[in-house]
């Protein structure tokens, strides 16, 4: 069988990408203007500002966890010898590789809203706030400006650091055939590489990360669920994102060795992983409407009885029911276009899910216009088609020598 | 209670049993069944079987439990004998899901078992017959139906051709029947060619 090798990036692809960032840099130049332009100390003034960085934290933290996510997928299967994926891991690790990009630009806004001036955000950042408040005061040893600076840091750099070592074992391969030892070695290096990078993902995405970036906006409220919701959220868009890439390149006539059967298991992830997103949103809102504890039914009240509950219902059957109905069949995993259309939905959906996160904390009393978060959010889709085009047209699109590629050719469900 | 008359190759390797399949099936011969000790990838493929309607009575069966448990809570605690749990309101949906799940699955795991026991006609004290025990054990076997245009000469030394290591005609009853199981068959034998039950 001859395969095309290399993939080469089409001239309507590289508009695409770049007319996507022209519309996200757009978008973030308006709300600017109109909102973070705003001058003055003023409680209102403040406010303003943080309608803009807000819309910037919830898509660059968003997108981030997205593409990290796909790391973390690669590193799963590495971890449990599945050699399904094989012939299409490359797409996957092109998209880990925005994880620096984004990370760059993640980590500027979080820390340019720590160190701004402005608490409207983060109101643990003010010395006067936790001065006052008790509860901040309590939780003063972990949130911290130090604290947040070094971890969010050392966590983009680890997530970087280690998801680029994994893409230059994979690259090893490329050099040529791999006798039996060999094959055993590579996977053992691999196996080593990938389990340290679960292991800081557990302490980074599963656990503080969502509590310093996202929960601490409501730094009063808090839920154990919060990460792993979080986890669940980005996880399923990431596989909808790799599904969406793998259809691409099929359609473009690439990945010859990838077919239904591997989009059957993606389709499943994305169906499971739905399931579970609903089960933790379900585990941590029932526990707090049935205790109904003041401090913790605050979290809820713009989301549930506020302006929020047309976004609040959405999420929750876009997310939901939506995958559960559409995607059980067996049928309609194997099916290119449905799986399509529910990717587009899936990362729609939980994009929204994370804007009903973050914004209710900074606009209580009415939703922000979405027309401005949508096109900073393109954009950073823009951005992430250039990054995984460039990494894809680099390298060899087929793993060829890999030890479990042949595992994936035959793959059969 | 149709006894019926089947040609039975059996095979010991299942590189051989694919390709035979396959054959056999474009020959335009009727495969009753394959038996393999194992489950084998494809094989439903290549035999040219059909999707199982199981989900389908399991999504039906979850549906039910869906609606029962939703339907009794409801009517049993806004309609029948409301109680007040800590001033909750007492249409309260998120406090019943929990058991809505729980029956949703209940219903359908049940309802499958159920199902896939009467499709395969198990139950207790229905007597099940093999062509060859040891179907069970080390062999693979493919039954063709006898309908009454098979040349039944042809059909077994086809079979042969395509590496059946033994062949015989058989006679079973294809539907299943209450009744238990001889005691004096033992189970380890092969039975002799042309045994009716």
């Amino acid at each position: 069988m001859t395969i095309r090798e290399k993939f080469e990036i089409p001239q309507r692809y590289k508009l695409w990408s770049y007319g996507l960032m022209a519309v996200g840099v757009i978008s973030i130049i308006l709300l600017f203007i109109t909102h973070g332009a705003a001058a003055g100390h003023t409680p209102e003034a403040e406010h303003e500002r943080a309608r803009f960085w807000s819309s910037l934290l919830q898509n660059s933290v968003f997108f981030l966890l997205v593409v990290n996510a796909a790391m973390f997928m690669i590193c799963a299967t590495i971890l449990a010898w599945a050699g399904w994926n094989i012939s299409f891991r490359r797409v996957t690790e092109a998209i880990a590789a925005c994880v620096p990009v984004i990370g760059v630009i993640c980590s500027v806004i979080l820390l340019a809203i720590v160190f701004g001036g402005d608490h409207a955000i983060y109101h643990w950042v003010s010395d006067d706030a936790v001065r006052t408040d008790h509860i901040l005061e309590h939780k003063s040893p972990f949130l911290n400006k130090t604290f947040f600076t070094v971890w969010t840091l050392l966590t983009i750099g680890l997530w970087s650091f280690l998801g680029w070592k994994i893409r230059q074992l994979s690259l090893s391969t490329d050099t040529g055939k791999m006798s039996v030892e060999e094959g055993k070695k590579f996977q053992w290096t691999n196996t080593v590489w990938a389990a340290v990078f679960l292991f800081v993902f557990a302490l980074t995405v599963m656990s503080t990360t969502p509590w310093l970036w996202l929960m601490s906006i409501d730094a009063h409220w808090y839920s154990t669920m919060y990460s792993w919701y979080t986890f669940a959220s980005t996880f399923v868009s990431g596989i909808a994102l790799i599904a969406l890439f793998v259809i691409y390149l099929k359609n473009k006539g690439y990945l010859e060795y990838t077919n239904e059967e591997h989009l059957h298991d993606l389709g499943k992830f994305m169906f499971a992983f739905s399931v579970f997103w609903c089960y933790l949103w379900f585990s941590q809102y029932m526990l707090i409407w049935y205790s109904n504890q003041p401090e913790e039914t605050k979290y809820f009240e713009p989301r549930v009885e506020g302006p929020y509950r047309g976004i609040f219902f959405l999420n929750i059957i876009i997310n939901f029911i939506a995958p559960l109905l559409l995607l059980m069949r067996r049928g309609a995993k194997r099916n290119y276009t449905t799986v399509t259309i529910m990717a587009v939905l899936i990362i729609f959906g939980h994009w929204l899910d994370f804007f009903q996160m973050v914004h209710p904390a900074t606009s209580m009393d009415h939703v922000p216009m979405l027309l401005y978060d949508l096109g900073i959010g393109l954009g950073f889709v823009g951005l992430i088609l250039l990054v995984v085009g460039r990494t894809l047209a680099k390298h060899p699109l087929v793993p060829k020598n890999h030890p479990f590629f042949k595992e994936s050719v035959i793959h059969h469900t | 209670m149709a006894i019926k008359k089947y040609v039975v190759g059996s095979f010991d390797d299942e590189a051989v049993l694919f390709p035979a399949v396959k054959k056999v099936r474009k020959a335009g011969y009727k495969i009753h069944d394959v038996y393999t000790p194992f489950p084998i990838h494809g094989l439903d493929k290549a035999m040219g079987l059909r999707d199982t309607s199981l989900h389908t009575a399991g999504f039906i069966y979850a549906i039910t439990g869906t609606a029962t448990a939703l339907g009794f809570i409801s009517w049993a605690l806004t309609y029948d004998w409301p109680l007040n749990f800590g001033g909750k309101p007492f249409f309260s949906l998120p406090a019943w899901i929990p058991i809505t799940f729980e029956l949703t699955v209940l219903f359908s795991s049940v309802g499958m078992v159920l199902t896939f026991c009467y499709l395969c006609q198990l139950a207790p004290f229905v007597k099940k017959d093999h062509f060859n025990l040891r179907s069970t054990d080390d062999i693979f076997l493919m039954a063709l139906e006898c309908t009454d245009r098979t040349n039944e000469t042809e059909a077994i030394s086809f079979l042969q051709s395509l590496g059946a290591k033994d062949v015989k005609i058989d006679h079973r009853e294809d539907r299943w029947w209450l009744g238990r199981y001889d005691k004096e068959t033992k189970f380890f034998e092969i039975k002799p060619e042309g045994a009716v039950v």
